[in-house]
């Protein structure tokens, strides 16, 4: 009696079009489709309009000759070389910004983050003040001021403020010794390597030492010692086979050694000052995130406030702060393509700049920028996600 | 029988309380904070009062030439004659009071919805968000009612930097919520295509996107198709913050309790009904701050429009300190962009704060 | 639902279709039928293309683009400026972001060919040389070595320096600006040694240092620079007008017509004259333009000799003399073919 009407009760198939499946399967087939049409349009459209214009394609321009000069390369160019070969010495130049930027935005960014936590009043001041003041002004604005107010008022080459015969200051840039390697320095490169991986070794011995007998090892000391130690007793080996040369005022401008070139150092200040306020942020807020219950179990168990900062708070405040710090450095890297208002020769610049221009050809060279630049923060998110799963892992 | 009476309490030590007693915690309470304390306060010392003499105390204020700035301080000068172009760009003066009169409806109109007894704030916010563009457009741009057409070549200084960043704000916050949509569904392919859209946003430099934007679009359009310069970099920041603006709205809707969206399928709601009545208003609450902050990036970032030749307030300032007649005040222009950006950003960012905690009382610890 | 699906499925069809289809329209036609000409000019060089703080724009190459208004359209204020950096120019150009570019830019084959561009004729004959500080001590440009020098980036100029000084086996540092504006901010601010570019230029910036008098232009010319307005390729139609709003300008000049005659030279019973002002011969329909487009183009913008003397001349701040600008037949290059 009761399963007919069961059947009654049981819900209606609903059509098929009803089906939540059917619309989800529609619904993206929809969607492929106008992606297809609009890529198809776009495509089409722009191969006609470069056809019709008359305007080059392909990406031989990269093997011909450039003929232009860089200010600053740190590989081998000169205007003989290739249209390719400015890529590469936009792109390291871009890569040097960043990675200098990196370091010292998170030097800046840690030391200010915990100044603003500081017990002395002042320095708390201080560092609130800098952080407010410096994340709240545009980093273009930044760029411009350090590069045009600040940098080009320093004196001229004739003038140079000099810091002992070897370090000199102008408005062409600071001029340092550079290092002239002679035969056998690369056995200083190879103790160097030796003594890197020495030390991973005795660092991974110690902590498995620890685990298993509880007795602690220091390890800073030791591996000091094997760092500086080991190449200084290769360099000794070998006869010293390095020397200085200096910088030296010839005709309008310092020769020899190597130099730090204004807008280098407009930008890098700009982007280090930015960025670390922001992540002096991000380190209060880690540093905040951790209890205060955890400090005090730390000093219970009769930890020193040095090694409960370093091995209980730190591992705990990095899991917060290391998803903001990620996506500061990729700001970072991303800004520092404004090194275009200010004459440094990186990406941008040269390449999505000068060489646009000269070879006309903006779809392949914008392509290529934008690749390298989605390469690099795709690579940096990879890096910073790994460490933040191994840091994850500590949590139990 | 003799009542015990205690002795009062002694007064604590004064080195204690008071202001000695401040300055010894605060300032001296080890030899490392009287070392830092001290060495601050020579920092203080080299940068505090050279500036205030050059900002204020030796500065020129009023003139009309450069012959006025005689004082050896700040020419604040450069910036009176100039105020009026870092403002409103190339807007011919007799058009001033239209842009006043844009801004000053905003306020107006924005104000009640921080009043919190006023109850219609739905109703106002959708007005600003859907009406009030639309009159603003017609102030600025003129052509109707009477009004002298302005092309928007000429539209410029702080007013260009706020309407980008309104538009760019306006504009992105549907395509964001429609990606961070796109991105939590269960469907692959939608999701694939919102993240594929997201990251590529957000990894490249908006200096590209704008270049894009600014010279090449017409090259990816059909020959003929011709639209404003100004509206395209508007397109470009617009997809640019929309990428971001997604991830700030991802955040919210992460934070819903699952609850939530299980309550809403028993009730037989559909997807968007269950996003739009349920999920959206209390992710859209949470992420308020979220947004706020993402106004902030993007208001700064409007002054890359600079570098594909639209005059927004730095670019103003940029044009004005190479002008012949007034070399040398770069330091003036810079510090007056510095300081209105300064204004704006710090007193959002304050706003964002205090939404944040008021937004946070439930699990404050 | 269904119904929204539709809708956005209808909207993507239609979409597609527009932007596919849109192909008629040449830049000419185009031109005709938004009613102005885009013009792409410099971001700010005084007597070429520099804008006043009310935004209008004056200068030599925005003459060009006037004329070609007035030719167009009979009235030489249809023009809307487009100002862009040297690295912006040709990338705006083939896109079809601008219709015509009147940038102080050089003429060389690659541009003509592979960039796609069409180099409608020559406004300017220009050459490039160096601007340095007084108290440098230098008189000519071989005393340069190991100097460095601030550029615009993206011009011939770069190439032109790094050939020059390779050829003379000299050691150069270039400092790269995207602004003009920039270059000579730099130079002042005493970031380079010398500042390199088309030797016009050089003249145009030396005005906007605080006191011109401490720089002087070296003796030097190391380049051929033919400026001249540009079109992008693939309309001959409007090739040929913006060509032929330059020949008019120097045919006029050439004949004595000018834009305070223009009315009473109606009156001419010179041939010539006549043809330019539209009154016999093949007037304006060759072109696609009204019959009195030359006289136009005189009533509003005036010949060569009164741009040039106007913007650059004795009657401009910059004082340039007329030098290889001066008429074929008065010792100078500029040559046009006769209208006829």
């Amino acid at each position: 009696m009761a399963e007919p009407r069961q059947q009654e009760c049981a819900p209606a198939q609903a059509a098929f079009w009803r089906r939540p499946a059917f619309r989800a399967a529609l619904f993206q087939t929809l969607l492929v489709l106008a992606l297809c049409l609009v890529g198809y349009s776009l495509f089409t459209n722009t191969l006609n309009n470069l056809e019709q214009r008359g305007i080059s394609t392909g990406f031989g321009f990269l093997s011909q000759e450039a003929g232009f000069g860089i200010l600053q390369s740190l590989i081998d160019y000169n205007e003989t070389h290739s249209y390719g070969r400015t890529f590469f010495v936009g792109l390291l130049n871009t890569l040097l910004v960043s990675a200098l930027g990196i370091a010292l935005a998170t030097l800046i960014g840690f030391v200010m983050g915990v100044a603003r936590l500081s017990g002395n009043w002042l320095v708390a001041r201080i560092a609130t003040v800098y952080i407010e003041t410096f994340r709240n002004i545009p980093l273009l604005l930044q760029i411009m001021f350090w590069y045009f107010a600040v940098l080009q008022p320093l004196p001229r080459p004739k003038q140079s403020l000099s810091f002992g015969e070897a370090f000199f200051l102008n408005n062409r840039g600071f001029y340092i010794p550079g290092p002239v390697f002679e035969q056998g320095f690369w056995l200083v490169g190879v103790a160097f390597a030796l003594a890197v991986v020495a030390v991973v070794i005795l660092a991974r011995w110690a902590r498995r030492r620890q685990e298993a007998t509880g007795r602690q090892f220091h390890t800073v000391f030791v591996s000091l010692g094997l760092l500086l130690g080991l190449p200084l007793l290769a360099f000794l080996v070998m006869g010293m086979p390095m020397s200085w040369e200096y910088p030296a005022l010839k005709g309008f401008n310092f020769r020899g050694g190597m130099v730090i070139i204004p807008e280098l150092a407009a930008l890098l200040l700009a982007l280090s000052i930015y960025t670390g306020a922001f992540i002096a942020e991000a380190v209060r807020s880690g540093i905040l995130a951790v209890s205060h219950g955890q400090t005090e179990a730390a000093y219970a168990l009769g930890l020193r406030p040095g090694v409960t900062l370093r091995l209980v708070i730190i591992p705990q405040a990095l899991r917060v702060i290391i998803p903001q710090l990620t996506s500061q450095y990729l700001n970072l890297t991303k800004n520092s393509s404004l090194a275009t208002a200010i004459g440094y020769p990186d990406l941008v610049a040269v390449f999505a700049g000068t060489t646009l221009n000269q070879t006309g050809q903006a779809v392949e060279v914008i392509a290529m920028t934008m690749a390298v630049y989605l390469t690099i923060s795709l690579s940096i998110s990879l890096f910073m996600n790994w460490y933040n799963k191994r840091k994850q892992l500590v949590e139990r | 029988m003799k009542e015990h009476v205690p002795h009062p309490d002694l007064p604590p030590p004064i080195s204690n309380v008071g202001v000695i007693g401040w300055l010894r915690s605060n300032l001296f309470s080890s030899w490392l904070n009287t070392g830092l304390t001290l060495l601050a306060s020579y920092l203080i010392y080299l940068s505090v009062p050279p500036l205030i003499d050059w900002a204020f105390l030796r500065a020129d204020w009023f003139g009309d030439s450069r012959d006025a700035c005689n004082s050896g301080g700040a020419c604040w000068v450069f910036v009176n004659v100039r105020f009026d172009q870092f403002m409103y760009g190339l807007y011919p003066a007799a058009g001033y009071w239209r842009i006043n009169l844009a801004f000053g409806l905003l306020v107006l109109l924005a104000i009640p919805l921080f009043i919190e007894r006023f109850n219609h704030k739905g109703l106002l916010a959708a007005a600003i968000l859907f009406l009030y563009p639309v009159i603003a457009f017609q102030l600025f741009a003129g052509g109707s009612f009477g009004l002298e057409p302005v092309e928007t070549t000429k539209w410029g200084g702080l007013t260009l930097t706020l309407i980008l960043s309104g538009v760019g704000i306006v504009a992105s916050l549907p395509i964001g919520i429609i990606l961070a949509l796109g991105r939590r569904s269960e469907m692959p392919i939608v999701k694939s295509v919102s993240v594929v859209f997201i990251e590529f946003w957000r990894g490249v430099p908006l200096i590209t996107v704008l270049f894009m934007a600014s010279v090449m679009l017409p090259l990816f359009l059909a020959e003929g198709s011709h639209f404003d310069k100004l509206l395209r970099a508007m397109i470009g920041i617009v997809l640019f913050q929309s990428a971001y603006m997604a991830e700030v709205v991802r955040g919210g809707l992460a934070a819903i309790p699952k609850g939530q969206y299980e309550a809403a399928e028993a009730l037989g709601l559909n997807y968007w009904k269950s996003m739009g009545l349920i999920i959206l208003p209390q992710a859209l609450k949470l992420v308020i701050p979220g947004i706020v902050n993402t106004f902030i990036a993007l208001f700064k970032d409007t002054t890359l429009v600079l570098i594909i030749g639209l005059f927004d307030l730095l670019g103003m300032v940029q044009t004005a300190i190479t002008d012949s007649n007034w070399l040398g005040f770069s330091i003036e222009g810079y510090v007056f962009a510095a300081l209105i950006f300064w204004i704006f950003c710090f007193s959002m960012s304050r706003y964002s704060q205090a939404l944040e905690r008021k937004l946070h009382t439930g699990h404050a610890r | 639902m269904m119904k929204r699906i539709h809708a956005v499925a209808t909207a993507a069809v239609l979409f597609t279709a527009a932007t596919t289809t849109a192909q008629a329209g040449a830049t000419f036609d185009a031109v005709k039928s938004k009613g102005f000409v885009q013009c792409g000019v410099s971001t700010g060089l005084a007597g070429f293309s520099s804008a006043d703080d009310k935004g209008n724009w004056t200068g030599l190459d925005v003459d060009i683009c006037r004329a070609v208004a007035a030719a167009v359209f009979g009235d030489a204020e249809k023009v809307k400026y487009t100002p862009l950096t040297a690295k912006e120019r040709f990338t705006a150009l083939q896109s079809g972001e601008i219709d015509m570019l009147s940038r102080n830019t050089t003429w060389t084959l690659t541009r003509d060919t592979s960039l796609g561009l069409n180099f409608a004729g020559v406004n300017y004959y220009d050459g490039q040389g160096f601007l340095v500080a007084k108290n440098l001590g230098v008189k000519s440009a071989m005393e340069l070595d190991g100097a460095s020098f601030c550029i615009q980036a993206g011009t011939t100029t770069e190439l032109n320096l790094a050939d020059y000084f390779r050829a003379n086996k000299l050691s150069y540092t270039p400092i790269t600006f995207d602004k003009s504006d920039e270059t000579v901010k730099a130079f002042e601010a005493g970031r380079c040694d010398a500042l390199t570019s088309d030797q016009s230029q050089l003249y145009a910036l030396r005005i906007q240092l605080k006191n011109p008098e401490s720089a002087m232009v070296l003796p030097e010319v190391i380049s051929k620079e033919p400026l001249g307005p540009v079109v992008a390729q693939g309309d001959d139609e409007w090739f040929n007008v913006v060509r032929w709003s330059l020949f008019a300008m120097l045919n006029a000049e050439e004949l004595g017509i000018n834009s305070g005659n223009v009315d009473a030279m109606m009156e001419s019973k010179d041939p010539n004259v006549r043809r330019v002002l539209g009154l016999e011969g093949i007037k304006g329909s060759g072109l696609g333009l009204d019959d009195a487009w030359a006289a136009n183009i005189i009533r509003g913008v005036g010949n060569y000799a009164e741009a040039f003397e106007r913007n650059v001349g004795m009657g401009s701040p910059l004082k340039i003399a007329r030098g290889q600008n001066a008429l074929w037949n008065k010792g100078g290059l500029q040559y046009a073919p006769p209208i006829r």
